[in-house]
């Protein structure tokens, strides 16, 4: 189970299509009621009953944190991923029953910042919606460089550069348009903070410049959500329940425990945040680490896997759970 | 004189490293009296195009001109040689709001002028983590009297009297990174008078 997330009862009040790929849903609390507060950049995971499959994928809340009213995500369609956000776009309709998780912030503003710097890539632009909500309301200091395809798929651009006139600014890739992140990160003032949500190539370019040109590390923030890989079906054994579970080609080991009825933490789901670290007892094989959270010697010692995102491959894995 | 190692101690006294030449967009090195040893020494191990983009505050105290000519001779962008923490303080802000993103901040000699400087460096945004510290000379400290709130500069000894309110003072590991100072507590609150002798501890 997660931790610490006690699971909210809610009911779609909204699914809106967006664009050719995106659609954004709305939640309100099942019978009434408000919903628990958030802050900007806090996600939230949602339970989709997919036939005998439970799907749990995590959104970022991009509503007003101080709306206690309603929830809202964008779910972007991944006709390649594994089935969850299609659930989301063909199954969910106005008026239907599903359960989601407390909100959790891995991605919280740092309120020490004299300025945020926000870079986001596609979809990443959600969780700055509600960050930009939290600080517009606080009257921050904060400037959004949005990347987008085109300006058909430039998700709420238009609607953003109109509530935040001169602060937004929308990048088309179909235009060659780019982010200019050497200039922009040589001038910003003391007390800045970058906070970068897109594509896994966004993220590695803007921590990878920002720490050569002298930016503190404190300063750089990032939250991008791993989609569990596919890969080749295997067993593992788990000393504690005493279980052997078999893992599933497009199935990922925290879910295949999760169905064995085994009480595995989980948090992210997408290999982020370090709660789903489990400790591996023996194995003969090889891990493949697909997580961000534990570091390369930890990923080489072969004695911790994050079974969020994480896969093996070989003959045997034993897990302390 | 050499570097100082300070022995293991609560989690509030500020512990040191030793400065190493970073990546930035510019370097701003604020030291005062033997702080000039650390900075001749990273002088070594930079590249060249180093010192144009650096900005070096310097205040000798009791060292004259020791080192000034030779941290001059270094070649920075900016060299200024002050008589005081205070008269360099204005200098130090300006130079921090017109710093960007990526200047890295080298503070190096007494933990009086370490302190001071950082917490202006803070205060300015950078993450205090991100800041390098090299404590070079004087171990002596800047005290707070948490009786009268006054400053005392450079105390050596345990107790020592107040500057301000005269009240001798137990010379406490316990330090405030807002105010840049140790904490001094009155020695003989409980038993009025009984002032142990003075130690000289720190140099």
């Amino acid at each position: 189970m997660s931790a610490g997330t006690a699971k909210l009862n809610v009911t779609v009040a909204e699914v809106k299509p967006i664009n050719d790929l995106v659609t954004r849903f709305k939640f309100v609390r099942t019978g009434g009621g408000d919903l628990p507060t958030f802050s900007g950049g806090a996600h939230t995971v949602v339970e989709m009953q997919d036939g005998d499959i439970t799907r749990l994928n995590a959104y970022s809340l991009m509503s007003n944190p101080a709306d206690r009213g309603a929830y809202t995500i964008s779910v972007r369609r991944d006709d390649q991923g594994r089935g969850g956000s299609k659930f989301m776009h063909t199954r969910v309709i106005e008026g239907m029953e599903m359960v989601i998780s407390n909100p959790v912030n891995l991605f919280s503003l740092d309120l020490r910042a004299k300025k945020h710097l926000m870079l986001a890539g596609g979809i990443g632009i959600t969780p700055f919606m509600a960050q930009m909500h939290q600080l517009s309301m606080m009257d921050g200091h904060f400037e959004l460089h949005y990347s987008v395809r085109t300006a058909s798929l430039g998700t709420y651009a238009k609607e953003l550069s109109e509530r935040y006139p001169g602060k937004v600014h929308i990048y088309h890739d179909d235009q060659n348009e780019a982010i200019d992140l050497k200039t922009l990160l040589a001038n910003q003032p003391l007390g800045t903070h970058v906070y970068v949500c897109g594509p896994k190539g966004m993220i590695e370019w803007v921590h990878g410049t920002a720490e050569a040109m002298g930016w503190p590390r404190e300063a750089v923030h990032s939250e991008e959500f791993l989609a569990p890989a596919s890969g080749k079906p295997f067993e593992v054994k788990c000393a504690v329940s005493n279980k052997i579970v078999q893992v599933g080609e497009h199935q990922s080991l925290l879910e295949a425990l999760e169905a064995a009825g085994i009480d595995a933490p989980y948090l992210c789901r997408g290999g982020a945040c370090g709660q789903c670290e489990t400790n591996v007892i023996g194995y003969d094989g090889k891990f493949l680490h697909y997580d961000h959270w534990l570091t390369d010697e930890q990923k080489a010692g072969g004695k911790h896997i994050m079974p969020c995102v994480s896969r093996f491959e070989g003959k045997t894995l034993v897990l302390d759970r | 004189m050499s570097k100082t190692e300070f022995p293991p101690s609560i989690k509030s006294r500020p512990v040191y490293g030793e400065l190493e030449p970073r990546a930035g967009s510019g370097h701003l090195m604020i030291a005062d009296a033997e702080g000039a040893e650390a900075i001749l020494g990273l002088a070594k191990s930079v590249d060249p195009g180093f010192w144009a983009k650096t900005h070096i505050i310097y205040i000798p105290k009791k060292t004259g001109t020791k080192y000034s000519s030779q941290l001059e001779q270094l070649g920075a962008g900016q060299y200024y040689c002050g008589p005081s923490y205070e008269a360099a303080q204005s200098r130090i802000r300006r130079a921090l709001q017109n710093c960007h993103m990526g200047t890295q901040v080298y503070l190096t000699g007494t933990e009086s002028l370490m302190g001071q400087a950082m917490h202006e460096a803070v205060t300015a945004g950078i993450p205090h983590t991100a800041i390098q510290t090299e404590h070079r000379g004087s171990t002596a400290r800047r005290m707070q009297c948490v009786h009268c709130k006054g400053i005392t500069e450079d105390v050596t000894t345990d107790p020592f009297e107040c500057s301000h309110c005269g009240l001798s003072l137990f010379v406490r590991d316990h330090y405030s990174r807002r105010i840049a100072a140790f904490q001094g507590v009155r020695v003989d609150a409980e038993d009025p008078g009984n002032i142990p002798e003075k130690v000289e501890l720190f140099k």
